[in-house]
């Protein structure tokens, strides 16, 4: 069968006269990290909010465990938007409780955990809090599920570099060999040692799709040379 | 020993030398146990995937071999590893004659900024 867990097919998005995704085709399969790079404007939080049906294709399509982006695809996908949409007046243990309720697939203990390596009180408001830890928080939300897919637009964008050391960690600490994590950035240097695969897009087209260490054995450099290289302005 | 990885070559050839390097340091001792790969993953800030793999590429040259349900063990074989040691040996030295001839030294002024170190070392 197929071992796919997101497709896309020719998947467009415009917005009036402008293609912000253009005819994207791609198969990602269970198991990987998957990074999705390319500079501002190229069409990754697009792209990532069409995988979680916030928006909805002008062409194409998009399927996740060979379901189309709806309620069912929900209990598949962890996502992490680029925006904090969390309430300010919630404490994190509110959180903790709120997502338990939300998700079957969340794990309590393991976010609890994670406040707790953090050396955050649970007890403390998210309005006390400054931004790198609202996103600390953020994330440690949605890796807490126990998803076959999670998409994370930016989970490095806003953090100092020891706060970004932390984030792989937790990625990797929870990462499990059936799930894929596809995440976008532009912060490449930092991540490219934790990614399998690796999905450049420019303009909304998927300009090259290879694993890391193919690039490096055909290139002979690093992934984020290649991306200076590709993308130069 | 901390994993050094270099961004400009694959990362799971880096991963098999580090390995091999820890082996022959007695850090991994033979008929030793290794850790999981997660564990290993983690420590060296990998993915997962990537470990497995260079662990895969150990295995069949037969530095590594995994006992099923119990791991994966170094071999205790002395003579494999005093081959990988010999081997290391030979490419690090060549590395640094290469770095020596572009500095423009000659093998006899090399061979004698050697030993005026080595000598230097004892003495301390």
């Amino acid at each position: 069968m197929n071992n796919a867990i997101l497709k896309c097919e020719n998947l467009t998005k415009k917005f009036g006269p402008v293609t912000a995704v253009d005819g994207v085709t791609l198969s990602i399969p269970r198991g990987r990290i998957v990074g999705l790079l390319g500079p501002n404007a190229s069409g990754k939080t697009t792209l990532l909010k069409l995988c979680n049906r916030l928006l909805t294709p002008t062409a194409g399509q998009v399927s996740i465990a060979g379901h189309a982006p709806g309620v069912e695809t929900k209990k598949l996908v962890s996502y992490l938007p680029e925006k904090h949409y969390l309430n300010e007046w919630m404490r994190a243990a509110d959180l903790i409780e709120f997502f338990g309720d939300f998700y079957p697939d969340f794990n309590r203990e393991r976010a609890y955990r994670m406040l707790e390596k953090l050396a955050l009180n649970p007890r403390d408001r998210l309005k006390t809090m400054s931004r790198g830890t609202k996103e600390k928080i953020q994330l440690s939300l949605v890796m807490s599920r126990e998803a076959p897919l999670y998409l994370l637009d930016e989970p490095i964008g806003g953090v100092d570099p020891a706060a970004r050391d932390y984030i792989l960690n937790i990625i990797l600490e929870n990462y499990n060999p059936r799930s894929t994590i596809l995440l976008s950035t532009h912060l490449i240097a930092d991540i490219e040692r934790i990614l399998d695969h690796i999905i450049f897009i420019r303009e909304g087209r998927v300009v090259l799709n290879k694993t890391v260490d193919e690039i490096r054995a055909e290139s002979g450099q690093s992934v984020d040379s290649l991306f200076r290289e590709v993308f130069k302005c | 020993m901390p994993w050094e990885l270099d961004s400009d070559r694959p990362i799971y050839t880096q991963l098999m030398e580090q390995i091999e390097l820890k082996v022959c340091a007695g850090l991994y001792p033979p008929g030793g146990r290794l850790p999981p790969v997660r564990e290993l993953a983690r420590e060296a800030a990998v993915n997962p995937n990537t470990m497995q793999r260079a662990l895969a590429g150990l295995e069949e040259s037969g530095l590594l071999y995994t006992r099923r349900t119990s791991g994966r063990f170094v071999t205790e074989n002395q003579d494999m590893i005093r081959a990988v040691k010999s081997r290391l040996v030979r490419e690090h030295t060549r590395d640094f004659l290469n770095k020596m001839g572009r500095l423009g030294f000659t093998h006899p002024e090399i061979l004698e900024a050697v030993s005026s170190l080595m000598e230097e070392n004892k003495n301390e």
